[in-house]
């Protein structure tokens, strides 16, 4: 046994100082695990949350050395214990109360987007026939755990607080699988341009680089659905074929 | 439950709790993105030793204009203001520029590194003020489509110049099949801007990403999983093909000025 000092950020709605806890810590702990140890011993009322501890449930997001992450999946063998850990809540969202934050803002951005409509059944049963081969871009979207990093990485809501205007990098993963999907109906691209402000998203991959699923943010989701708002809004020449032809898409 | 309004405060320019080197990757960037653009536009001003035996500088190809052999049209044309400088690169060195420039992979990379927009993640901004490409100007990024439509006949143009990168004159005139190391810095140039090309998210969206159902296309489904496999690496790639573009241009530039030796390999 060695021990580790996490310095973690403690208070209530905002105004709160990072203090330092030091714990014993052993071989294949997580983050999870010592902050469960300072809870246990030493702040029995440090609030968190947690739900499953397999990187499954997506409650224990937070920044950790200031990158978000799931404090379930964060192995002490990856971080310098020679030097205090840092553990603090996810900024992008109203905090509550030490490593705790209000998602909820997310829950009623996902309302806004139009849901999955599919197409008549296939079969007179009631169901669909679709391929494998079909499905297998939305099924990496489908992976999303709304751990919500993303959201917190992501700096149009970090640094510059859009909520109003933009949706978010999961909720831009949650339209693409919505709008790629085979059997779906609906178009969202001009909602994607306009409320949910995809345009916004400058592409800086952050939102990738934190998904603990590994779900290619940016360049599977949110690029394919900025060039189909492209050939909406931004392609003069589909335009003019549009326009020839007489049709809206 | 009673709960407070307001996140914690926004981070400072420059303020993270990160305690990695964030700062490498955007430094890095700068560098080599800046030294590219300086070079290359140095390069393209020059006018000069952008050819040497069979081979053109691919910041000079297609020469439309120019003293070279490998001109399409003759010398300088007569109706170029007198004012402006002339040089073969001036009138083609836009396309790929703008193909680039408007590359999201770069867009993405020299946000951060040029415009610290944010300057890593998780690390504070400059400024709270934020527009991305949602308005003017960088709403003209969704141009990048057509940068694409003129990258790829560009392709077919340097594939022209490799051939004639094969066939080397002698003193007497007489041509032959041959491969120097030209040759091979040509090849490999045509081998990554082809594979940057074609990784390119807009030609992977116009090939097959923008339709639902590929499984009825066999062959657009196959077009979409190669580009989609080069569009995996296309950051790499990337850089690979802009240092090998640069690197094609300062050899051709260095033997035509006899600072460097062009080996013949046979
Ligand atoms: S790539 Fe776009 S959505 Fe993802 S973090 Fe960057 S700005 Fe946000
Ligand atoms: S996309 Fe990834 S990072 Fe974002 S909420 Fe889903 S699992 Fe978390
Ligand atoms: S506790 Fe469920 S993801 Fe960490
Ligand atoms: S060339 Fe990079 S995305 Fe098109």
């Amino acid at each position: 046994m060695s021990t580790a000092t996490f310095r973690i950020y403690r208070g209530a709605q905002g105004g709160g100082e990072m203090k330092d806890y030091t714990t014993e810590v052993s071989e294949g702990m997580v983050v999870l695990d010592a902050l469960h140890g300072i809870q246990a011993d030493q702040a029995n009322d440090l609030a968190m949350r947690w739900n499953c501890k397999a990187g499954k449930c997506g409650s224990c997001s937070a920044e950790i050395n200031g990158k978000p992450r799931l404090m379930c999946m964060t192995r002490l063998n990856e971080l310098d214990l020679d030097k205090p850990v840092t553990v603090e809540p996810m900024r992008t969202f109203p905090h509550v109360r030490d490593l705790v934050t209000d998602v909820s803002w997310n829950y009623r951005v996902k309302k806004k987007i139009k849901p999955f409509t599919p197409r008549t059944p296939d079969a007179p049963d009631g169901t669909w026939r679709m391929q494998q081969a079909d499905v297998d871009r939305v099924q990496e979207f489908r992976k999303c755990i709304e751990c919500f990093l993303c959201q917190d990485v992501c700096h149009v809501l970090r640094d510059h607080h859009k909520e109003e205007s933009f949706i978010g990098p999961r909720f831009l993963v949650y339209a693409a699988a919505l709008e790629m999907h085979p059997l779906d109906t609906l178009d969202r691209t001009e909602e994607l341009k306009e409320a949910h402000g995809i345009g916004y998203c400058n592409i800086t991959k952050c939102c990738t680089k934190v998904c603990p699923e590994g779900i290619h943010i940016t360049d599977n989701a949110i690029i394919p659905l900025k060039e189909r708002v492209a050939d909406q809004f931004y392609d003069p020449v589909k335009a003019l074929v549009r326009l020839v032809r007489g049709k809206k898409a | 439950m009673a709960h407070a309004p307001l996140p914690l405060a926004p981070r400072k320019f420059l303020e993270t709790a990160r305690t990695d080197a964030w700062w490498l990757q955007p430094a890095v960037t700068f560098l080599v993105l800046a030294t590219f653009v300086v070079y290359s536009t140095w390069a393209a001003f020059q006018g000069n030793h952008y050819t040497f035996g069979p081979y053109l500088s691919p910041f000079y190809s297609p020469e439309l204009f120019g003293d070279s052999p490998h001109a399409w049209f003759g010398p300088k044309p007569g109706w170029w203001p007198g004012i402006m400088p002339f040089s073969p690169a001036l009138l083609i060195l836009w396309a790929p520029g703008g193909f680039r420039f408007t590359c999201y992979y770069y867009r993405g990379s020299y946000y951060k590194a040029m415009w610290a927009d944010p300057i890593n993640c998780s690390v504070g901004e400059p400024r709270s003020s934020y527009l991305g490409e949602r308005f003017f100007p960088l709403v003209f990024q969704n141009i990048h489509r057509y940068f694409l439509y003129i990258a790829i006949p560009f392709l077919f143009v340097l594939a022209y110049d490799l051939y004639g990168a094969f066939w080397f004159t002698d003193a007497s005139g007489h041509t032959a099949f041959g491969m120097g190391v030209g040759t091979v810095i040509l090849t490999a140039n045509l081998i990554l801007l082809s594979s940057y090309t074609f990784g390119c998210h807009s030609f992977r969206h116009l090939i097959g990403g923008i339709l639902d159902r590929l499984s009825d296309r066999p062959l657009r489904k196959k077009a979409y999983d190669c580009a989609s496999c080069l569009n995996g690496y296309h950051e790499r790639i990337a850089w690979a093909s802009l240092v090998m573009v640069g690197f094609s241009d300062v050899y051709i530039r260095l033997c035509s000025m006899g600072v460097w030796t062009d080996w013949r390999l046979f």
